[in-house]
């Protein structure tokens, strides 16, 4: 539904997105991660047709957002960073102007309008001035207003942003849930949403994309991902670890944690060492040598690591990135 | 067919290929309804405050002063059945309150960001640009509409002529309309609503002191002829004094409908060229 190819926008001399490429279909919800100011709201304004890239080209559902702004732009629902909203027209009166410039008119804007505020919980503020809803609320507003026309694109740039938990988890529910027949891009900062919401997520930093694959794909990137992580009560960790070391499918074994006489020891397995093999191997090992063994866990990886490594060394100074190197 | 149902059995195989076809698969496309749907936002944005009773209120005193004070227009003064006293003050009264009512068109859009929403829908820049525009001309319209107890009572004290008074009125509209269209340009230009008054107050200045003899009489020591003739036409007084005059000439009513075009277009160009980044 959405097709980016080697997107590119100069703002001057600097180049915000550079060379970005890749596509949302149908039951597909991207999740767009990236430090501060690494082009993804910038890209999210050329998905969206709002400025016009410096290169390269957007296609949604078959409309070059160029050529054909209106049809491809009828198809989309933006929320746009930070919310904005007409501070001067009241909750309700802003969900109808835009029903009537997304084409609605009687019944059906009727229709849209209550729709959109039960999804978005809007009905105690529906008559209040937009200028003093607080933030949240907001916010919510502005959600209502992207899917008010049940486009089958969205595109949201940081939509969980200033909502409480209880909303935060309410909007990826509805996130996941639309994602099963819309094809939805959003941004975000919170990492869990990623495993929350996302099908597939997308790493950019300084304009490019760094990675890209499923939750389960970049968290296989991280550097514990496929450890074995042991406690074990009653043994000193240094112990514990040699003997885990002494295994052949170990490549490293170190102790993370000594506490309340339990020792816990993270086991990093070799290249060879088949999925799961190792966890195996351990499980022999403690059996042999009579561990009373608390947990026996196969870590998964850790999205925040994983994000780290690749967007850190870039992003720091000199100094800073030869520190991160080290850890 | 709902827009729902008709969003929701779209997507790539069956997507028709060509906007015509798509307006063809939802209904017709109407750009007009569009502007209609803007032009009620914004007439509702400028009552939703009180800045526009606030405006009238300023306006109607302002011309009532001016129109009926013995050392101004002095209307009694006159003794004749003419709205003379009355539309010869309106240039000088629109350069203040033209900019102050068109500064927030599209500067309060971009301070809000909400440009990011409006020019994200299904609507283009121009219809943009002219549902914007012709709330605000359509307000300032309201604001002349109001002046309507000085035609009562030059009607009560005489008997005036009845054309002239709709020419006056239509000539004072459309000076109207292009003093804003240059505020719709200035207000393009800036975030800043107060810049965009001076800036605009500046250029509208300009059209009418352009023609005005001691402007002219600064230029003619060393500047072309053409260049002078140039500078002329451009003032909006010699067309606005024809419409008071009862003369409706076409070259009066295409200078109008030149500036508010020009304005317009410049303001599509500038806005535009910000996206463009
Ligand atoms: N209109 C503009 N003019 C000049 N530079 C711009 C403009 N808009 C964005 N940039 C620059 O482009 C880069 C990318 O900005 P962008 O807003 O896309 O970042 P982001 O990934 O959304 O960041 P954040 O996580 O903080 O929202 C930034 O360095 C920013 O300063
Ligand atoms: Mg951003």
């Amino acid at each position: 539904m959405i097709k980016v190819e080697n997107l590119t926008k100069a703002f001057g001399p600097k180049l915000a997105v550079d060379g970005v490429s890749f596509s949302v279909e149908r039951g597909e919800v991207l999740g767009f991660l990236g430090p501060n100011g690494a082009g993804k709201s910038t890209t999210m304004r050329m998905v969206t047709g709002f400025i016009p890239p410096t290169d390269g080209r957007v296609r949604i559902a078959g409309y070059d957002m160029e050529a054909e702004p209106i049809a491809a732009k009828r198809l989309v629902g933006y929320l746009p960073e930070n919310a904005p909203a007409y501070a001067d027209m009241t909750v309700w009166g802003f969900l109808n102007f835009v029903a009537e410039l997304r084409g609605l008119v009687g019944e059906a804007k009727r229709k849209a309008v209550n729709r959109a505020v039960e999804m978005c919980f809007l009905d105690s503020v529906l008559y209040q001035s937009i200028e003093t809803l607080s933030k949240g609320y907001l916010h919510r507003a502005c959600f209502a207003q992207s899917i008010l026309h049940d486009p089958p694109i969205l595109v949201l740039d940081e939509p969980t942003d200033g909502l409480d938990p209880n909303q935060k988890h309410e909007v990826r529910t509805l996130i996941r849930e639309m994602g099963r027949n819309k094809a939805i891009v959003f941004s975000t900062h919170i990492l869990e949403e990623v495993d929350a919401a996302c099908t597939r997520a997308i790493i950019i930093d300084r304009g490019r994309i760094v990675a890209n694959g499923t939750p389960e794909e970049l968290r296989a990137q991280s550097e514990v991902a496929g450890a074995v992580l042991l406690t074990v009560k009653g043994k000193p960790a240094a112990e514990i670890a040699q003997k885990l070391r002494e295994l052949p499918l170990v490549r490293r074994a170190e102790a993370v944690a000594e506490k309340d006489g339990a020792a816990q020891i993270r086991a990093y397995p070799k290249p060879e060492a088949g999925d799961g093999e190792l966890g195996a191997r351990v499980f022999e090992l403690a059996a042999r040598e009579r561990w009373t063994v608390l947990e026996l866990r196969r870590e998964e990886g850790r999205l925040d690591e994983v994000f780290r490594k690749i967007t850190l060394p870039d992003t720091k100074p000199e100094k800073e990135r030869e520190i991160g190197k080290k850890q | 067919m709902s827009a729902q149902s008709e969003a929701s059995t779209l997507d790539a195989a069956t997507a028709p290929k060509s906007a015509a076809a798509f307006a063809a698969a939802s209904g017709e496309y109407r750009p007009w309804r569009n502007v209609w749907a803007i032009v009620k936002r914004e007439l509702g944005g400028y009552f939703a405050s009180p800045v526009a009773y606030v405006f009238l209120v300023i306006f109607l005193v302002l011309v009532g002063f001016f129109t009926f004070n013995r050392n101004l227009g002095g209307f009694f003064e006159r003794g004749e059945a003419s709205l003379f006293a009355f539309f010869v003050w309106h240039p000088w009264l629109y350069l203040f309150l033209v900019p102050a009512a068109g500064m927030r068109l599209w500067a309060e859009e971009r301070r809000l960001g909400t440009i990011e929403l409006l020019l994200t829908m299904p609507v283009t820049s121009t219809q943009a640009i002219l549902g914007k525009f012709l709330a605000s001309w359509f307000f300032l319209a309201l604001a002349l509409a109001l002046t309507f107890p000085v035609v009562i009572t030059v009607s009560y004290l005489g008997d005036p002529d009845g054309g002239l008074i709709v020419c006056g009125y239509l000539g004072s509209f459309l000076m109207a309309g292009s003093f804003l269209a240059v505020s719709s340009m200035t207000s393009a230009m800036t975030r800043n609503q107060v810049i965009s008054f001076i800036l605009s107050l500046v250029i509208c200045l300009f059209l009418i002191l352009a023609g005005w003899a001691p402007v002219q009489n600064m230029l003619v020591g060393w500047a072309p002829a053409w260049l002078v003739d140039l500078v002329a036409s451009f003032s909006v007084m010699p067309h606005f004094a024809a419409f008071q005059r009862g003369v409706i000439d076409l070259g009066d009513l295409v200078y109008f409908l030149c500036v508010i075009a020009f304005g317009l277009f410049v303001t599509g160009v500038i806005i535009r060229s910000h996206r463009a980044g």
